[in-house]
């Protein structure tokens, strides 16, 4: 017997995050098979239809009414799921979760006229989004921009309309900026430093950072500009102007800029604008190869093939120091030797990214490595996988693609979303490889390796029961300062049974020495 | 050259969306000024293209600071007692006016029937409740709103040629405002009730009460309502639900006068212990003042501020300063609150009355933080009341200079509601309200919060974007 209810409640706006925490606590209930908790737009409309229900009132409820949709084996069950939503839901409403005591204000214009702030964080639904920018520019302030899905046609009038009033407009779907030592979206505490970083990438950013600040080196600002801001249509106006401002900015000393590839009537311009600069700056374009020169005309643009380099050469224009690898290639192969001994049977390899930038990134070091992976965020068309639920051969998945997040959280909030994907991979038999990243800072998941460590150990265990060995590996983007606290993170991944690396580079660089070692690139066929 | 102000940034960070956001900004020491963002307008694309052209417009802005600047100017004095019919402007002889937008016999809910009945009946239009329900339906009797008369009714808010009516002055703008005497409490006309008793008693107010308080009045010159109402707001009213201070300063105020009017003193006696055993005579005051105040500041070009709120226990009905004499309606919503022994929401009324034009004035619901000991009467606890008066801010154009609120550190009073605040924000005008039953003459079953429903505003946005949105 299948018992269902829909509620739905008019004009109580929650926010999404919220929202979606809670249905996945709902659904964690004893006996209930399926929940949707959200505000009615059309994606969570079709979601609950999609559940079986039928209504004229669901019909006809707008993005401001919340509705609950229930689906259980006992009618308990719901009962319960509803006195969850309303116990989460009241609290939250009496009190914003964090903010202790504080004013709360209606509208951005409404917290803008009490005078006391100089930018506007925005994470609304896309939709939105650039109407709330709009008003925050108008106000007077700079934007961060979190929010995605917002047209290039909003994006381009934002930025020019900021640039003429000269505020920054970082995004839209800027996971990641650190403007005057304050973290925006998801951030490291990194120590602050002469490096100036301008990204177009978060967890790219994050990575940077969090290898700079384990150099001992640190930030001046982060400023973060979105994924489009190189594009033809957005023309850089950001990056352009990041880059002035850390030319300018007394407390930098190194400009880094990290993109991907711009479009080739940016580039030029952005090249020359950073030959003519007094400071030296590294370059990062994902995905790009670098080739033999390394260096621009005028030789004060460097250009690193990955994240790590990217920050191991701004270290050493900051400090003058030389620095190698975080990991070099005797400690590699070292790793490799030890995890060898315990995959004895080899396998194929699957990442199970949260990351974008860190995806990409190992898709290209493999790629470079004569490595073909599959994946749902290929460039190469021949590895593209049309279902980002299945997998081939060699493949690493981005999961904090739209595919994987629409309605749900991402699992830079909830990186347990991916573990019944990682259980599936790791109970196939073909497989002897598995790579996740554990992305820590402020905005994160509280706890993200504790999450994963339970995965770890579950995957062990079907292993053995299997007979087989399994590669687990992470890579943890993180500062000693970060509130998850780095060491303490790494831990629980190793005692877990994880190899833990801090540098994505070097994460796939092990992966490949274990496909190589167990005899070459193996290719498959779908 | 470029230049970039103000970077990077001073100040705090105005955190609109994710609640983990802001937290793990705090976190880091940063000064957070949260939004509790909800989607514009519902999320209604067509009603955000509006607003878009109607935000940030300083013709629609300066005219809402006329509106607004007649409304704080103006001076509501209770000059005297009239006869409805003569004093009250457009009276026709077989006319009775009602609470709430215009409305027919055939959609009248149980109170108002029970009211046009009961007020055929004290007319002698008819002999009994059966001829004179008849007489009603036929289409012999002329309805007419209170507020298209510049007066205004609680509940049923029936006014008949006859019953007698306090006549207010604006002495700045020189409008007038009228209203019935109120009646107490229990069985009473405007919950309804038209047995011979509620009949009896509107015949001694005609008769007796009427008479001597006209006199009194005269005596004293006027009395200023606008500061009474002041007061009464220091005093723990907020003029809606709560009239004990304002019905004090009233007899205060009459005493010294009544004393020296010429009637048997058993008359008088009659008559003081009457006003005082109604702790809300003072709202058939309140509420013409605000009223008087409020029409001065109707009818403004461009001006988006709301001017009446009032319900005819059908439908809730809003008008709009820049937009003339049109009605904004929407179905009546039925009240949520606490309810005397014995009754439950099954039995209530929907939301029923002109009273709400306290709150468009920005006393009443809005100024519930100032009359605390309410929250016992409407449901709540008593941070809940200074919750909504604060909430209200949010969709109300400035602060009363004249009506403050001690506890929030004698601010102004949310005042001017501006229809573009309430679309854009979703945030709906705060009305407390007592609850009727809705059979007629059961008479008043619990007090409670109530708001307009939606479709006021949105109807009412749509026909000023249509007026103003090209800038003319």
């Amino acid at each position: 017997m299948v018992f269902k209810r829909l509620v739905i409640k008019p004009n109580s706006y929650h926010d999404s995050i919220v929202l979606m925490r809670l249905a996945r606590t709902v659904r964690n209930i004893d006996k209930v098979v399926a929940a949707q908790v959200g505000m009615a737009t059309g994606l969570n409309k079709d979601a609950v239809r999609e559940m079986g229900f039928v209504s004229q009132e669901l019909e006809t409820a707008t993005a401001n009414d919340l509705i609950v949709a229930v689906v259980a084996e006992a009618e308990d069950a719901i009962d319960n799921a509803e006195e969850v939503i309303k116990e989460s839901l009241e609290g939250s409403a009496r009190q914003e979760p964090g903010v202790k005591a504080a004013k709360i204000y209606a509208t951005l214009s409404e917290a803008a006229s009490v005078g006391g702030a100089g930018i506007a964080a925005i994470s609304v639904p896309g939709e939105y989004a650039a109407r709330e920018a709009g008003e925050a520019l108008a106000s007077g302030l700079h934007v961060f921009l979190f929010s995605d899905n917002v047209s290039v046609e909003d994006e381009v009038r934002l930025k020019k309309s900021g640039k003429e009033k000269g505020l920054f407009v970082m995004g839209p779907d800027c996971g990641t900026a650190v403007i005057g030592g304050l973290g925006l979206g998801f951030a490291n505490k990194v120590r602050s430093g002469r490096i100036g970083i301008v990204a177009a990438a978060g967890t790219g950013l994050q990575q940077v950072m969090a290898i700079i600040d384990r150099l001992g080196e640190g930030i001046s600002e982060a400023i973060g500009t979105g994924g489009r801001d190189l594009s033809k249509d957005v023309g850089g106006i950001t990056t352009f102007m990041g880059l002035a401002f850390l030319e300018s900015d007394p407390n930098t000393a190194v400009k880094v800029l990290i993109s991907k590839p711009p479009h080739p009537s940016v580039r030029d311009n952005l090249i020359r604008m950073l030959d003519d600069g007094a400071k030296p700056v590294v370059v990062c374009f994902m995905g790009e190869e670098v080739g033999e020169a390394r260096r621009s005309r005028s030789g004060k643009v460097l250009f690193a093939g990955d994240l790590e380099e990217a920050a191991i050469l701004a270290y050493q224009l900051a400090t003058g120091e030389s620095k190698e690898s975080l990991y070099s290639r005797d400690e590699l192969d070292e790793m490799a030797r030890k995890v060898m001994r315990r995959v004895d049977g080899g396998g194929y390899f699957r990442g199970l990214y949260s990351g974008g930038t860190l995806c990409h990134e190992t898709l290209t070091m493999l790629r470079r490595m004569g490595i073909d992976v599959y994946s749902n965020i290929a460039q190469d068309r021949r590895l593209l996988i049309e279902d980002p639920l299945e997998s081939f051969a060699n493949t690493c998945i981005d999961m904090g693609e739209d595919y994987f997040t629409r309605g749900k959280p991402h699992p830079m909030l909830d990186p347990g979303m991916r573990v019944p994907r990682y259980i599936a991979e790791a109970g196939r038999k073909d497989v002897g490889i598995l790579l996740f990243d554990v992305v820590l800072g402020y905005g994160c998941h509280r706890d993200p390796a504790g999450v994963m460590a339970e995965a770890v150990r579950e995957a062990g265990r079907i292993r053995k029961d299997m007979g087989q060995g399994l590669a687990q590996i992470a890579v943890m983007v993180g500062t000693a300062g970060d509130p998850q606290g780095l060491e303490k993170q790494a831990a629980v991944l190793s005692e877990a049974g994880a190899e833990v690396l801090s540098s994505n580079r070097a994460a796939a660089d092990l992966v490949s020495r274990i496909i190589k070692a167990q005899g070459g690139t193996r290719q498959c066929l779908r | 050259m470029l230049t970039i102000r103000n970077w990077p940034p001073e100040g705090g960070v105005i955190n609109v969306g994710s609640g983990v956001f802001a937290e793990s900004m705090q976190e880091q020491g940063a000064n957070v000024y949260q939004v509790k963002w909800q989607p514009p307008a519902h999320g209604k694309a067509e009603l955000i293209d509006i607003l878009d052209e109607l935000e940030g417009r300083s013709d629609i802005d300066k005219a809402n600071q006329t509106a607004i600047e007649r409304f704080s100017s103006a001076q509501p004095v209770l000059t005297g007692i009239g006869v409805a019919r003569e004093a009250i402007p457009g009276f026709g002889d077989r006319m009775l006016l009602h609470a709430g937008p215009p409305i027919t016999w055939g959609k009248m809910s149980g109170p108002l029937r029970g009211a046009v009945i009961g007020a055929i009946l004290y007319e002698g239009w008819a002999d009994s409740p059966e001829k004179a329900e008849e007489l009603a339906s036929k289409g012999d009797i002329e309805y007419s709103p209170c507020h298209e008369h510049s007066a205004v009714g609680p509940m049923a808010g029936v006014v008949s040629p006859r019953m007698p009516v306090f006549i207010l002055e604006n002495r700045t703008h020189g409008n007038r405002s009228y209203s019935t005497l109120n009646e107490g409490l229990g069985k009473v006309l405007r919950y309804g009730a038209y047995s011979e008793e509620v009949l009896d008693r509107l015949r001694w107010m005609e008769k007796v009460l009427a008479p001597i308080l006209k006199k009194a009045i005269e005596l004293s010159g006027g009395i200023d309502l606008k500061s009474m109402i002041a007061q009464a707001l220091h005093m723990g009213d907020e003029v809606h639900n709560r009239n004990r201070a304002g019905t004090s300063l009233l007899i205060r105020a009459l005493v010294p006068y009544l004393v020296e009017v010429d009637h048997p003193q058993a008359d008088i006696r009659k008559c003081l212990e009457f006003v005082n055993s109604n702790d809300h005579f003072f709202l058939n005051l309140s509420m013409p003042a605000v009223k008087a105040m409020l029409e001065a500041a109707h009818g403004i070009h461009k001006s988006s501020v709301v001017t009446i709120m009032a319900r005819n226990g059908t439908e809730f009905g809003i008008k709009v300063s820049g937009l003339g004499n049109q009605w904004f309606t929407g179905p009546a919503e039925i009240v949520k609150g606490l309810y005397f022994p014995g009754y439950s929401e099954e039995d209530a009324n929907p939301d029923i009355g002109d009273s709400a034009i306290t709150e468009t004035a920005g006393v009443g619901g809005f100024a519930m933080a100032a009359a605390i000991p309410i929250v016992q009467f409407v449901g709540g606890a008593p941070e809940d009341a200074i919750r909504f008066s604060e909430k209200m801010y949010s969709i109300t154009i400035t602060e009363n200079r004249h009506f403050t609120i001690p506890i929030l550190n004698f601010r102004g009073t949310p005042t001017g509601i501006d229809i573009r605040k309430v679309v854009e924000t979703g945030i709906l005008p705060q009305i407390n309200t007592g609850i009727a039953h809705k059979a007629p003459g059961v008479g008043q079953v619990g007090a409670g919060l109530v708001n307009p429903p939606w479709e006021c505003f949105e109807k009412a946005i749509i026909a000023f974007g249509k007026e103003y949105a090209d800038g003319n």
